[in-house]
């Protein structure tokens, strides 16, 4: 039987939040709350509201995500 | 985390496996146009069972049958019921099993009838595939190079690789670490040591790699309507190299 792995979808960054959380509103409208992958923070990346990023979809809650990508 | 099994312990998902692979050569030997999918699910259920093991599928997330039956444009997690399978079908047939506290994983698709020319090259190539990342499940190899070979044979044949559907490592439980995707970059991903067990499945569209799933949330098909295969062995990474613990569950 096959597994689900997280879907992306991009999304606009709306508000910060604690614990380098930030709520991001998806293209199809849906507000989830996402994290900053540990990629990204060791890598020094900041995200600021306004930012257009990637979010990675847990399949089991698709209202909690992970931030894998800010675009220029 | 990645759970190691120790030779014992592969062995014991061998013959877990061997019940995989004799429930496949049953589906085999009565699959004809005429018959219900339901039908199927009790065949492998009945082989399951007098052989000693319990149907991994049923009751597992809530899914309702012993196998995953997926005809045409169904990818994968198809329900089995009343539907009629006719002569020009394909159906995508996944058997899980539990024996002696460990699973095996495999999965055939098999046409009704005599296929048309394209359909046994979908059928062909996606068989392909999966022996093309099986031959890279070796021990200093990553999950990248398996899934890349997988993505080279799909890709290069013209047809398209499901993305949001993955395989896994299996042992204790039917779905554990690491994730094993059919697209990837070689030397990407964990690194595969001896001791590994994966279920490596491909799951090949015809058309485009989008996928939906269904109102009875768990039936995936192809969004384009294309037709769609999947096989899948569960392979042991061993000191002499890939060990299929679900052999002769792909017929020839």
């Amino acid at each position: 039987m096959a597994k689900e792995t997280g879907i992306q979808v991009e999304g606009t960054v709306v508000e910060p939040l604690p614990n380098a959380s930030f709520r991001v509103e998806l293209e199809n409208g849906h507000r989830v709350l996402a994290h900053i992958s540990g990629k990204m923070r060791m890598n020094f990346i900041k995200i600021l509201p306004g930012d257009k990023v990637t979010v990675e979809l847990s399949p089991y809650d698709l209202t909690r995500g992970r931030i894998v990508y800010r675009y220029k | 985390m990645i759970l190691l099994k120790s030779p014992q312990e592969v062995e014991k998902m061998r013959r877990a496996g061997e019940i995989v692979a004799g429930a496949h050569r049953s589906v085999r030997e009565m699959l004809r146009p005429g018959i219900t999918t339901a039908q199927v699910d009790r065949v492998v259920e009945e082989y399951i069972r007098g052989h000693g093991g319990t149907p991994a599928f049923k009751g597992y997330r809530g899914f309702p049958a012993s196998v995953c039956a997926s005809v045409n444009e169904e990818v994968v997690h198809g329900i089995p019921g009343p539907r009629v399978l006719e002569d020009g079908d394909i159906i995508g047939v996944d058997i899980g099993v539990q024996a002696g506290g460990f699973y095996s994983d495999a999965a055939q698709t098999l046409p009704l009838g005599t296929p048309s020319v394209a359909v046994a090259r979908l059928l062909e190539v996606t068989r392909a595939a999966l022996l093309a990342g099986i031959e890279q499940a070796k021990a200093g190899n990553r999950v990248g190079d398996v899934s890349s070979a997988i993505q080279r044979r799909v890709e290069g044949a013209g047809f398209s690789v499901v993305q949001s559907l993955v395989g896994h490592g299996i042992g204790r439980s039917m779905h554990e670490d690491p994730q094993v995707p059919n697209f990837g970059r070689p030397g990407e991903g964990p690194a595969l040591k001896v001791g590994m067990v994966l279920a490596i499945e491909p799951m090949v569209n015809a058309g485009s790699p989008d996928i939906e799933v269904l109102d009875d949330e768990w039936t995936v098909v192809t969004r384009d309507g294309s037709l769609s295969a999947h096989f899948e062995h569960t392979v042991a990474i061993t000191d002499e190299g890939p060990m299929i613990l679900t052999e002769g569950s792909i017929g020839s």
